[in-house]
């Protein structure tokens, strides 16, 4: 049921988060618009794992434990960015432009 | 019932996502993430997956976006100046996304019938009933093990050293974390 339906409206949402990831130089935002783009994709794989047998809800739960860890460690990071540049504005943390 | 409820919160989970990105305040966009969630949540309800909904709500709603409500508090970004970028990169982005966006959303007519005849190979076994068959789907397996169980019992047969290795990697982050975040080890 609503394989389809899902598989489109995770679609749509990943797509709205890579256009997050595009338009904006908050790098805090950046971040939250990439936790979109991974709640998106386990959409899909709860959809699927309906049809398909439930070791997709198991991938789900390890892409969880991914992005707990990844959130953890960016938000870390954007902490010492911060302390060097006193903004998480992108357009001033180009130490790395040609 | 089902069928206006999951576009309800289908619908929901769209308009909040764009939100996220549309909302000039920092926090003002976490709140929105975090609607989103609810949403899916909802769905992963809908979708037999009522344990991975749980955590949802608990791990992605309740603790990751408290840590991001966190470091937005300590850096003090209430409303700065916009951070959007330049009306040119706009329209790039307005053709990248439409053309990602339009390769996409035809997935709307995929059913099980196709995934059966994509896992297959073969239009003559493509009857998903004998195909998926074998599989354990998640409504029988909750109907055998009840709810927690029928995830649990693959997690910790089938993909236990992939279990183990989380934690590793849990550890890892937590001193990684504490390593970036503090002024002076």
């Amino acid at each position: 049921m609503f394989l389809g339906p899902s598989l489109a409206v995770s679609a749509i949402i990943f797509c709205i988060g890579v256009a997050g990831v595009l338009l904006r130089r908050n790098a805090i935002v950046i971040f939250m618009c990439v936790e979109l783009m991974l709640n998106a994709v386990n959409l899909t794989f709860i959809a699927l794992a309906q049809a398909h047998g439930v070791a997709g809800q198991v991938f789900v739960f390890f892409v969880m434990a991914v992005a707990a860890v990844e959130a953890a460690v960016g938000l870390a990071i954007i902490l010492s960015i911060f302390r060097h540049h006193k903004s998480v504005d992108l357009k001033n943390i180009n130490l790395l432009r040609g | 019932m089902a069928v206006p409820i999951f576009w309800f919160f289908a619908g929901v989970a769209i308009v909040s996502a764009l939100l996220v990105v549309l909302m000039r305040n920092p926090i003002a966009s976490a709140f929105w993430l975090i609607n989103t969630m609810l949403c899916l949540a909802a769905i992963f309800f809908m979708l037999d997956a009522q344990f991975i909904g749980a955590v949802q709500i608990l791990v992605y709603a309740g603790a990751v976006m408290v840590l991001f409500l966190f470091v937005i508090m300590l850096l003090n970004l209430g409303r700065g100046e916009s951070d959007f970028k330049r009306i040119p990169v706009w329209c790039l982005v307005a053709v990248l996304v439409g053309i990602l966006t339009s390769q996409l959303v035809p997935l709307m007519s995929y059913s099980r019938e196709r995934l059966a005849y994509e896992y297959t190979r073969s239009p003559l076994l493509a009857d998903p009933a004998i195909v998926f068959d074998s599989l354990v789907s998640p409504a029988r397996a909750t109907l055998e093990r009840g709810v927690p169980g029928d995830l649990a019992q693959p997690l910790f047969t089938q993909y236990i050293v992939p279990f183990e290795l989380t934690s590793v990697l849990l550890l890892a982050a937590i001193i990684g974390a504490v390593v970036l975040a503090k002024r002076r080890i």
